[in-house]
C-alpha cells in the first residue's frame, strides 16, 4: 500500500487517476483506517487530503451562506458557534458520530462518502439542502448532497473524484432543522432508524418542509409525502400521528443484527415525530 | 455503617491510600499482555472455523508454509494423542481435531516473522470442511432430536431418554415441597431465559511463549491464574509443570475469562516447532467473542410458595444451561444460589448442563448467581406485587441468618444479609418518589466466594521496609489492600510495604484470583507468614535482651519487653532489627501454604430507578444502589469498585447484551459497536453502600465481595421495568425491540 499526501486538490484528482488497483481518498480516516485493519478493504494507494490548503476551514461565503472545508472535523463544526446556531440540526447529526476521540478526527464528507444508509449527518445535510463541490480529471461540478448516496456502502461519485468541500445555503429567519437517531444506548452504536426535519414558517404555520429518514433502507429516504403533510401547519390535532404513520410507511427496512424490520418500522415514526417538533420550536425561535 | 464484632481498632485498614499500581496504569507504563517483547521473536495468528459445526476433512497448508517469513505451522497433529476426559476437552478447545464444534474454534495457527505475514499465510491454509447440523438455543439443544454436538457427551448421571446434548444432570434438595406448597396461599411459578453473556475484559488475551525441544520453557501472558496456566498447558502438551516457567503481566481485566487456556499452548507449541524462538499471539477483538468464555445462556422454571403475610414455604427451581460445546456451564452454582439467600423449610432443585454450537464458557463472576438470582428474585417480586407486601419486608422476613442451614447444605457462620436488607430499607433512593413511566426494583444476591490453593512468603529488607510476594494478580487492587493488612500486621507505614506477584517458579501452587479470593485467601496467608517474621524478630531480641522469647511482644513496628517483669529495655525498632539482620542470625522470612478456608459468603441487595420510554421501549437507570456485606473493607474505595464494576456488567446483560447468531449458527455481532456492553454515559453514578459484618475466620475480618454484585441487577431491573410498565419481562436481555413489544403485546419475551 502506499500513501500519498499531496498538497493541492489537482494533484489529489492526478494521483488517483494515473495509480491502479483500490484508490482510496482518506479524510479523517475513521471509516478507512478501520476497514483496513479488519480486513474489509485494503487500499493500494490512500490519499490523504488533510494537507491541502483550506481543506479544514468553514467559511462565509458572500451569499451568506457557508462552505466547509472536505476535513472539517465533527468537533470543528461544533465549536463553530454561528453555524452551530444556524444549523443545529445539521451540527447535532455530525456532533453524534463516534466519541470525542473520533470527532477530532471524523467528517462530513467522510461520512457522506462511507456510503452508510445509517450515517448520522446525511439526513442533516440534505433536508439543509447542501450540495458538494466535486472534482474531477474534466473541472469542477456541484451536486446535491441527496444525490450521492446510491446503497449500502456505495455512492454515485465517479472513480477519482474527489469533493473539496460542502456548501450550505443561506439561513433564513423561521427556519429550523433537527435531527434525531434511534440506539439501546446513549453514543457508541450505529443508528436503528434517523430521521432529519427541516421547517420553514411564517407566522407560525410551516410553508415548506424537508424529512429525510435514516437507516431504513438501502439508502436514505427523500420522505416527500410525510412532508408534505406537515406544511400549511402548526403541528396541531393530529398532524404528528398521521406524519408519524406516514414515515413508518415510507420506512423500508431490512432485519438485521441491529433491530428488526417490524421495530425499525415502529420507531421511525416516533423518531421523526420527535424531529418534528424539535425543529418546530427551534423554528419559532429563529429570527 | 461499621457493624464491627470484631471490634478492633485499625491504622491502616479502612484507608484509602492510592495504588502502588496506579501510577503506571494511568500513565501507561504497565506492561500488559501485548507489550511484551523478545529478541527473535515470532508472531502467531490463527485460523478459526468458519462454520458453527463441521467436519475437517482435510487441511492442506503447503502453500502458507512457502510464504516468505512463515516459521512454523501447527495443526492438531502437533499435539499428544492418548489424552481423555477433562484434559481432552481442553485440548480440544484449544485446537480442533476431527470437528469445528463452534464458529471461531481454532483449526491451526502459524509463527512468522511479522503479524501481517502470519495473517496472510492464515488465508493460504487450505480447510475442507462438510458442513453438519448445529443448534445454538438451549431449549432446542435440550430435545431429543436436536443435532447432536459431541457424541456421547453425557455423563453417568444423565437420565435415560434425555437429549444427547445434555451433559450432565443434578438434583438435590432438603425438605417435602410438595407439603410445603400445599401450606403456601399462594404458588406462583414461571419461565425464565438468559442470554450468554461475555465477561467483556478490555484487554484482549496475549501472550509470548517460548519452548525448547527438552520441554523446558517460559510464558509471559494475561492471566488471571499463571498456575493454572502452568497445569493447563503441561497437560495438553504433555509437559513436566515444573519445567515451564509463567510469569503474568498486569492484566485489563478478567471477570472469571482469563482461568483458562485458549492461545497458550498453541504459542508453546509454534514455539517448539520453530526451533525455539518465542511466539506472540495477541487475539482481537473479534476472536474474544467468537472463541473465549461467555457464561451460559440459560432456560429457568421456578416455583414458589408463599403464605399471605409473607413467609416462603416452598421453593422448586429446574435449570437449562447451555456451556458451549464441551459442557461445563455453572449449573451447579446456579442451584446452589437460588435460594441461599432464604430460609425456607423446603426446596428442590434439578439442573441439566447442556452442549450447543457455541465457545466453551468459562466462568464469569459469579458463575450463575445471576441467572437464579434473575429467575427467583423475579418471582419473589411478581409475589410482592400480587401479595401487596413490600419486597424489603419480605426478604427480611425470610433472610438466612448464623446458624440456619442453607438451601444447599452448609451451614452458615455470621452473615450479614438482614443488615445488608436494613440498609437499603434506610437508604433515601428507597424513598425518593418517581414520576411517570417510571420504576423501582428490589432484588437480593449471593455468592458463596472462594477460599483456595495459597502460597506467599514475606521478606524483611535490610531498612526495615517490607517485600510481600503473592501469586494472585492483581486485578481489582488486592495490591493496595494486601500492603494494608501488611502494613497492619506489622505497624509499619503502606508505603514500606511492596506487593509482589511472582511467577510459577518463586511459590507453591496459587489457584487464580477468582472466586473473590485475592484479598480474603492472599492477605489471610500474608498475616500468617508476617508472623512468622514477627515471631523470628522477638526471638532475635530476647537473644539480645537474654530474656526469653515470649516475654517480648510487638507492638506497631516494634519488639517491647512485654512487661515490667522482662526487665526495663527501650523498645527496637524494625528497622534497628533489619539493619543488624547479618549479625543476628541472617536474613528474615517467612512463608504460608495452604487451602484457605473460612471464606466468609457475602449477600447484597440492590435497588435499581428505572424510566421507560413507552413509544421505543428504551430504558434509562436513573437511580441505582448496592448495599453489601464486605466482613470488612479493607480498602474501601476497591470495595465499592468491585460492587460498582459488578452492577454495571449486570446491568449490561440485563440490559442489551446479546450473542446474535445467524441461522448458519455463525455469531454477527463479533465486536464492541454490536455486542452492546453499557458505556458510561449509559449509567447513573452507582451508589454504595458497604456494610461490614466481619467474616470470623478471617484475621481482618475479610469477606470476598468480587462476585456478589453481578447477580442482583438482573432481577432489580426486570422488577422496575415491571413497576414501570406493568409488564413483566423474563427473558434477557430487555433490549427495546422486547420491551416495546411487551408493552404492545404484554408478551413477556420467552
Ligand atoms: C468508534 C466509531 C464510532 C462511529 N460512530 C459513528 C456514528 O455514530 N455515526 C456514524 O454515522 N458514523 C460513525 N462512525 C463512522 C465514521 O466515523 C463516520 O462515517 C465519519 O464521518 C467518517 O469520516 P472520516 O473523515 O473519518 O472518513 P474517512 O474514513 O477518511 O473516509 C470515509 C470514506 O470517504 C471517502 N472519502 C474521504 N474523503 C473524501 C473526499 N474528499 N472525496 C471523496 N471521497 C472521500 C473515503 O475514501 C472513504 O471511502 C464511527 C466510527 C468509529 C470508528
Amino acid at each position: 500500500m502506499q500513501y500519498h499526501s499531496p498538497s493541492s486538490f489537482n494533484e489529489a484528482v492526478a494521483i488517483s487517476n494515473s495509480s491502479s488497483g483500490l484508490v482510496k481518498y482518506l479524510a479523517g480516516g475513521t471509516d478507512v483506517l478501520v476497514q483496513l485493519k479488519i480486513g474489509t478493504k485494503s487500499p493500494d494507494h490512500l490519499i490523504d487530503i488533510k494537507n491541502i490548503p483550506g481543506v479544514r476551514e468553514i467559511s462565509l461565503r458572500d451569499d451568506g451562506g457557508y462552505t466547509i472545508g472536505a476535513a472539517v472535523s465533527g468537533a470543528q463544526l461544533t465549536e463553530h458557534k454561528e453555524l452551530s446556531k444556524k444549523w443545529p440540526g445539521l451540527v447535532e447529526g455530525m456532533e453524534l458520530v463516534g466519541s470525542a476521540q473520533i470527532q477530532s478526527r471524523a467528517t462530513l464528507v467522510g461520512n457522506l462518502c462511507n456510503g452508510s444508509p445509517a450515517a448520522d449527518s446525511v439526513p442533516g445535510m440534505i433536508v439543509a439542502g447542501a450540495s458538494v463541490s466535486i472534482l474531477n480529471s474534466s473541472g469542477t461540478k456541484d451536486v446535491l448532497v441527496e444525490d450521492i448516496p446510491s446503497g449500502p456502502g456505495s455512492t454515485s461519485l465517479e472513480n477519482g473524484e474527489l469533493i473539496t468541500a460542502i456548501n450550505l445555503p443561506k439561513r433564513k429567519d423561521y427556519e429550523g432543522d433537527a435531527y434525531l437517531r434511534f440506539i439501546p444506548r446513549t453514543e457508541m452504536d450505529i443508528a436503528v432508524v434517523g430521521c432529519a426535519v427541516n421547517l420553514s414558517l411564517e407566522n407560525g404555520v410551516i410553508t415548506s418542509a424537508k424529512v429525510v429518514l435514516g437507516a431504513v433502507g438501502p439508502k436514505v429516504i427523500l420522505a416527500h409525502s410525510a412532508a408534505d403533510c406537515l406544511v400549511g401547519t402548526k403541528l396541531d390535532g393530529n398532524i404528528l400521528s398521521r406524519f408519524s404513520a406516514k414515515c413508518s410507511q415510507i420506512a423500508k427496512p431490512i432485519s438485521d443484527k441491529r433491530g428488526s424490520e417490524e421495530f425499525r418500522k415502529d420507531i421511525i415514526g416516533v423518531i421523526a415525530q420527535r424531529a418534528a417538533k424539535k425543529a418546530y420550536d427551534r423554528a419559532l425561535g429563529n429570527n | 455503617m461499621a457493624k464491627d464484632e470484631l471490634a478492633k481498632e485499625f491504622k491502616y485498614i479502612g484507608t484509602r491510600p492510592d495504588r502502588p499500581d496506579g501510577f503506571d496504569k494511568v500513565t501507561g507504563k504497565a506492561k500488559y499482555g501485548a507489550d511484551v517483547a523478545a529478541v527473535g521473536m515470532l508472531h502467531g495468528a490463527v485460523l478459526r472455523s468458519p462454520y458453527a459445526h463441521a467436519r475437517i476433512k482435510s487441511i492442506n497448508f503447503e502453500k502458507a508454509a512457502k510464504l516468505d517469513g512463515v516459521k512454523a505451522i501447527v495443526t492438531r497433529d502437533d499435539f499428544p494423542v492418548g489424552i481423555d476426559g477433562d484434559t481432552l476437552k481442553l485440548l480440544e478447545n484449544t485446537i480442533a481435531g476431527e470437528f469445528a464444534y463452534y464458529d471461531g474454534h481454532a483449526i491451526a495457527a502459524v509463527a512468522a516473522t511479522s503479524v501481517h505475514i502470519a495473517k496472510e499465510a492464515i488465508n493460504e491454509i487450505e480447510v475442507e470442511y462438510e458442513v453438519l447440523p448445529h443448534v445454538i438455543d438451549v431449549d432446542e439443544a435440550i430435545k431429543p432430536e436436536a443435532p447432536v454436538v459431541r457424541e456421547n457427551a453425557g455423563d453417568f448421571s444423565v437420565p435415560e431418554g434425555c437429549s444427547p446434548n445434555v451433559a450432565s444432570y443434578i438434583e438435590f434438595g432438603i425438605g417435602d415441597i410438595n407439603s410445603g406448597f400445599d401450606k403456601a396461599d399462594l404458588v406462583k411459578s414461571g419461565r425464565f431465559k438468559t442470554e450468554a453473556a461475555h465477561q467483556g475484559y478490555i484487554e484482549p488475551h496475549a501472550c509470548m511463549a517460548q519452548l525448547d525441544h527438552d520441554g523446558q520453557g517460559e510464558m509471559w501472558v494475561c492471566t488471571q491464574g499463571h498456575w493454572y496456566i502452568r497445569q493447563m498447558c503441561a497437560s495438553v502438551l504433555g509437559l513436566e509443570a515444573s519445567k515451564l516457567c509463567v510469569t503474568p503481566s498486569e492484566i485489563g481485566g478478567g471477570f472469571g475469562g482469563k482461568t483458562t487456556i485458549f492461545i497458550e499452548p498453541l504459542a508453546l507449541a509454534l514455539s517448539k516447532k520453530s526451533g525455539g524462538r518465542p511466539v506472540k499471539i495477541v487475539m482481537s477483538r473479534a476472536e474474544v467473542l467468537r472463541a473465549t468464555g461467555p457464561t451460559a445462556s440459560a432456560s429457568m422454571d421456578v416455583k414458589i410458595g408463599i403464605t399471605k403475610d409473607g413467609y416462603l414455604t416452598s421453593g422448586l427451581v429446574e435449570f437449562r444451561m447451555q456451556g458451549g460445546a464441551f459442557g461445563g456451564s455453572p449449573v451447579s452454582e446456579a442451584l446452589q444460589c437460588a435460594f441461599a439467600s432464604y430460609n425456607m423449610p423446603a426446596v428442590h432443585h434439578i439442573g441439566y448442563d447442556i452442549l450447543a454450537n457455541r465457545p466453551r464458557a468459562a466462568a464469569y463472576r459469579a458463575p450463575g448467581s445471576p441467572m437464579a438470582a434473575f429467575a427467583v428474585e423475579s418471582l419473589i417480586d411478581e409475589i410482592c406485587t400480587d401479595l401487596n407486601l413490600d419486597p424489603i419486608d419480605v426478604r427480611l422476613k425470610n433472610a438466612v441468618k448464623e446458624g440456619d442451614k442453607s438451601s444447599y447444605g452448609p451451614k452458615f457462620k455470621k452473615i450479614g444479609l438482614i443488615e445488608t436488607l436494613e440498609a437499603t430499607k434506610d437508604h433515601p433512593n428507597y424513598s425518593i418518589s418517581l414520576g411517570d413511566n417510571q420504576g423501582r426494583g428490589v432484588a437480593a444476591g449471593y455468592w458463596m466466594n472462594h477460599g483456595g490453593e495459597t502460597s506467599v512468603s514475606v521478606s524483611l529488607a535490610e531498612d526495615g521496609s517490607v517485600n510481600v510476594t503473592v501469586g494472585t494478580p492483581d486485578i481489582g487492587g488486592s495490591r493496595a489492600s494486601i500492603a494494608l493488612m501488611t502494613a497492619e500486621t506489622y505497624g509499619i507505614p503502606y508505603n514500606s510495604v511492596r506487593v509482589n506477584i511472582a511467577e510459577t517458579g518463586a511459590l507453591g501452587f496459587n489457584e487464580p484470583t477468582h472466586g473473590s479470593r485475592a484479598t480474603l485467601a492472599s492477605g489471610k496467608a500474608v498475616y500468617e507468614a508476617a508472623n512468622q517474621t514477627i515471631s523470628e524478630m522477638c526471638k532475635r531480641v530476647a537473644k539480645k535482651w537474654q530474656i526469653d522469647p515470649d516475654a517480648v511482644l510487638w507492638d506497631n513496628g516494634y519488639a517491647k519487653p512485654a512487661g515490667p517483669n522482662a526487665g526495663d529495655f527501650s523498645p527496637i525498632s524494625i528497622k534497628q532489627i533489619a539493619s543488624e539482620m547479618d549479625q543476628t542470625g541472617g536474613p528474615i522470612a517467612g512463608h504460608h501454604e495452604a487451602s484457605i478456608r473460612g471464606v466468609g459468603h457475602s449477600f447484597g441487595v440492590h435497588i435499581a430507578d428505572v424510566e421507560v420510554d413507552p413509544e421505543t421501549g428504551r430504558i434509562t437507570v436513573l437511580r441505582y444502589l448496592v448495599a453489601q456485606d464486605a466482613g470488612r473493607a479493607i480498602h474501601p474505595s476497591y470495595v465499592e469498585g468491585q460492587f460498582q464494576g459488578g452492577a454495571v456488567q449486570g446491568i449490561g446483560w440485563a440490559l442489551n447484551e446479546e450473542y446474535v447468531y445467524g441461522t448458519d449458527g455463525c455469531l454477527q455481532n463479533a465486536a464492541f459497536l454490536d455486542y452492546r456492553i453499557p458505556v458510561a454515559s449509559d449509567l447513573p453514578n452507582i451508589d454504595t453502600v458497604i456494610v461490614e459484618v466481619p467474616n470470623p475466620d478471617h484475621p481482618f475480618g475479610v469477606r470476598g465481595v468480587g462476585e456478589t454484585g453481578i447477580a442482583p441487577p438482573l432481577p432489580a431491573l426486570a422488577n422496575a421495568v415491571a413497576a414501570a410498565t406493568n409488564v413483566r419481562l423474563r427473558s434477557l436481555p430487555m433490549s427495546p425491540a422486547k420491551v416495546l413489544k411487551a408493552i404492545k403485546t404484554g408478551s413477556d419475551g420467552c
